[in-house]
């Protein structure tokens, strides 16, 4: 297919429209529910599955060389922020439930709006530094990193 | 035309694309323009678009100078064996400088980095690759990226740059269309931060009808970086660094993890370690200064991607495929065998799919290996992208003409796959590539060099008509036809694209040629791609969708035209194992131990090809490991 949606459970509410990044999943116009308009433009990437409210939308291996049978499910709770994973292989012989987590603060909250923190000053603008350094990258006070400090230079003999 | 036009003015900073590029660019533009007015233009979702929408299980560029683990100097050397000498050294080192900034930023928002208890450090899974939990890699920066910006315009497809027309080679923002509504959107902007992606799709995928989709990079990712770049006249630098990667077969799922952390090594059908074999005469055609399997062994020096490639590629050749990944032994290890699936559902669910369709289970079967067809693109472990000015403080004379990370167009700038010379950013160092740029942009309007820019109604009302053209030429002609899609006086966007897959693959150095191309069949290759151009203007549209991918095939198009001049150009096989010119098989350091850079003059289409000089900042690893 790759991603198909099954019928019953697809309520047109258009999630998966929104979010696909190969924009190929859209509404049927006559029965109101989403559908992958161009199979050979998806990724498998799985955004539209994990956007699905209803859990209607799947995926089955590419024609051109997976066989049928077997299936990779994603149930994502933005909530408990985990993902899990079921896979069910073709003969059934391995059947995999995994767990990761997807964040580990709430979302959005500890990433700081920049319009609000205090301005950076004339020396911050003149120099290398990007916002939050140099301690964000050595989480100390050591300084950046220039030619200089750290014993180089340009190696002469330039060859064309 | 009914599509309304609507005209964003007044804006400082565009950011064309939002990747993880162009998301690192519209957060710290916030920081360093507090007042200015940042707008987003991307042609999906921000949410989960460019190349990390379905996540990531690693970040592949992280120095770690906080655990005292390397210097910004040690990526250099890296990536400059790894491209066997051909890297901006400058914007490596810059870049390398500050990605751990942004990876310490990442944690701190939510991103589960794992950590080795042990030492108190993040897990590696390489000596620059950390193990994450990236499912919701994109969300989180996107979240970032949006409390930065003052508007966000999703599912806006950006066509082409505006050039100001008060002062030449300026750039004055950039027009598209919106893929849902149709209605055309004018940005006049100061500054540009061009974010968009890199080249898929551009070679004929291994994968046929519908399996096309399953390419390694996403098939979303239409080199709109470049064709945006080549068209408003900038520089182009190190275009014939195509990259192919070896992968597991059909479903392109990661290496990196298998051969790093799970210590998974190679062997050919027969069980046979193959790699050493072929490296006595490779070595004939590189020199032992980038092939030197025994000095490698002794400093850890990498042996180069794609001379790796080469050794697959041959072996294959000899009849002694397919080659296997041999995970029976790790797989054992319970923990070793649910981080190989993890690293999977994290990236490339479709290889997931792949195993569970085929039983394929990598604890009792060793899983086949092949390489790809070949991918554009200036983050991952390759260098394509616009020729840009590099940081005050570090470029030489040549390297440097204002501001860092500008391009030779005024006012544009660039992140991710649209820097050329700075390979293996990956997504850190694409979106620290983007943080850098948004300052500078800064600097560059702060200090008037963006003042009393003008778009005349004419250039946009020229552009208006340009990009509707597809939806006009179908309306046109589709009654020619009863029905189908063979039409005497059209061709769809999908015909362009088989047209174009099937141009570059036979002329360029695709799969089916085994990489190889030379002086011949590029010429040919490049008269066939000008009348490919010609049968563009006549690509038809019957649908907004169909005017996306119209537009793809096109940025895809202009990119492939600049990949070919580029390889006709450098008179040598510098990366074997990404291609080869059958004319000239040798690396030939004498004359081409240079970058290339080409500029397409955009009124008559003419490309002038030049060299420009290689500068080494830091000393080789040999020399400071002799010592």
């Amino acid at each position: 297919m790759p991603t198909f949606v099954y019928m019953t459970r697809c309520d047109g509410c258009g999630h998966c429209v929104d979010i696909c990044p190969s924009d190929i999943m859209h509404i049927d116009t006559t029965y109101r529910r989403a559908y992958n308009i161009e199979p050979n433009m998806c990724w498998e990437c799985y955004s539209c599955v994990k956007a699905c409210p209803q859990n209607a939308i799947d995926v089955r291996g590419y024609a051109d060389f997976a066989p049928l049978g077997h299936s990779v499910r994603a149930v994502r709770d933005e909530e408990k922020g985990v993902i899990a994973w079921r896979i069910k292989f073709r003969n059934g012989k391995k059947d995999l439930s995994l767990l990761a987590p997807i964040t580990t603060k709430p979302w959005g909250k500890y990433i700081p709006q920049l319009r609000d923190v205090p301005a950076p000053t004339q020396e911050q603008r003149d120099s290398q530094y990007l916002y939050n350094e140099p301690k964000y990258i050595r989480m100390d006070d050591g300084g950046i990193h220039t030619l200089e400090t750290n014993g180089l230079k340009i190696v002469e003999g330039v060859q064309y | 035309m009914a599509y309304k036009t609507i005209v964003e003015d007044n804006i400082d900073i565009l950011v064309a694309g939002a990747g993880l590029g162009g998301t690192g660019a519209a957060f710290e533009a916030r920081y360093w323009g507090q007042n200015k007015k940042i707008v987003i233009a991307e042609k999906a979702n921000i949410d989960r678009s460019g190349a990390v929408a379905q996540g990531l299980y690693a970040i592949n560029c992280y120095m770690g100078t906080r655990f005292g683990e390397n210097n910004p100097e040690d990526h250099v050397r890296y990536a400059r064996i790894d491209l066997m000498g051909m890297v901006r050294e400058d914007l490596l080192f810059d870049m390398a400088r500050h990605v751990d900034s942004a990876v310490h930023q990442f944690e701190e928002w939510g991103m589960p980095i794992m950590r080795d208890l042990e030492k108190g450090s993040f897990l590696r899974e390489g000596r620059w690759q950390i193990m994450i939990h990236g499912e919701s890699y994109k969300p989180l920066v996107a979240e970032a990226a949006k409390k930065s910006a003052d508007k966000v315009y999703n599912r806006v497809a950006v066509t082409h740059l505006l050039m100001d027309e008060a002062k030449e080679n300026r750039v004055a923002g950039a027009v598209g269309f919106n893929v849902r509504t149709g209605n055309f959107h004018v940005f006049k902007s100061k500054t540009v931060v061009c974010g968009a992606g890199g080249a898929s799709n551009i070679f004929k995928p291994r994968s046929v009808g519908e399996g096309a989709g399953r390419v390694w990079y996403a098939p979303w990712s239409s080199g709109s970086a470049y064709a945006l770049m080549i068209n408003a006249g900038a520089k182009m630098t190190q275009m014939e660094n195509r990259i192919v990667l070896a992968r597991f077969k059909d479903g392109y799922g990661p290496v990196g993890a298998y051969f790093l952390h799970l210590k998974t090594y190679t062997q050919n059908a027969y069980g046979e370690e193959y790699e050493s074999k072929w490296f006595p005469a490779l070595q004939k055609m590189v020199g032992k200064e980038y092939l030197d399997p025994e000095l490698s062994h002794a400093t850890h020096r990498p042996i180069p991607t794609c001379l790796r490639n080469h050794a697959i590629i041959n072996e294959v050749n000899a009849g002694r495929g397919p080659i296997h990944m041999v995970t029976m032994h790790s797989f054992q290890d319970p923990h070793l065998e649910e981080i190989g699936w993890h690293n999977f559902l994290g990236m490339t669910v479709g290889q997931a799919v792949l195993w569970a369709a085929t039983d394929v289970d990598p604890k009792y079967q060793n899983p086949e290996l092949t390489t790809s067809e070949p991918y554009v693109m200036g983050s991952h472990a390759t260098g394509c992208g616009a020729w840009c000015s590099g940081p005050e403080d570090i470029s030489p004379p040549e390297y440097q003409w204002g501001y860092n990370r500008m391009m030779t167009v005024e006012g544009l700038f660039g992140a991710g796959d649209a820097v050329g010379g700075t390979p293996h950013a990956f997504s850190s160092g694409s979106f620290t590539e983007g943080r850098i740029s948004a300052k500078s942009a800064c600097k560059y309007i702060d200090d008037g060099k963006a003042e009393g820019i003008r778009v005349t109604d004419s250039q946009i009302n020229k552009l208006k008509e340009e990009v509707y053209k597809p939806m006009e030429h179908y309306k046109i002609h589709r009654n020619d036809i009863v029905a189908g899609s063979v039409n005497p006086n059209y061709i769809n966007p999908r015909q362009a694209l088989d047209r174009l897959q099937k141009l570059m693959d036979e002329y360029a150095g695709g799969v089916t040629v085994s990489y190889m191309t030379n002086d011949k069949l590029l010429s040919i290759g490049l008269m066939k791609m000008k009348i490919l151009e010609e049968d563009l203007e006549k690509v038809a549209a019957s649908d907004l969708h169909e005017l996306l991918r119209a537009w793809e095939v096109k940025h895809r198009h202009r990119t492939s035209e600049c990949v070919m001049q580029h390889t006709l150009f450098r008179k040598e096989t510098r990366w074997p194992g990404y291609y080869y010119r059958g004319d000239a098989m040798k690396v030939d350091d004498e004359n081409w131990h240079v970058l290339t850079v080409s500029r397409r003059d955009p009124q008559t289409g003419a490309y002038t090809m030049e060299k420009a000089p290689l500068y080494h900042l830091v000393e080789d690893e040999t020399a400071a490991a002799a010592e």
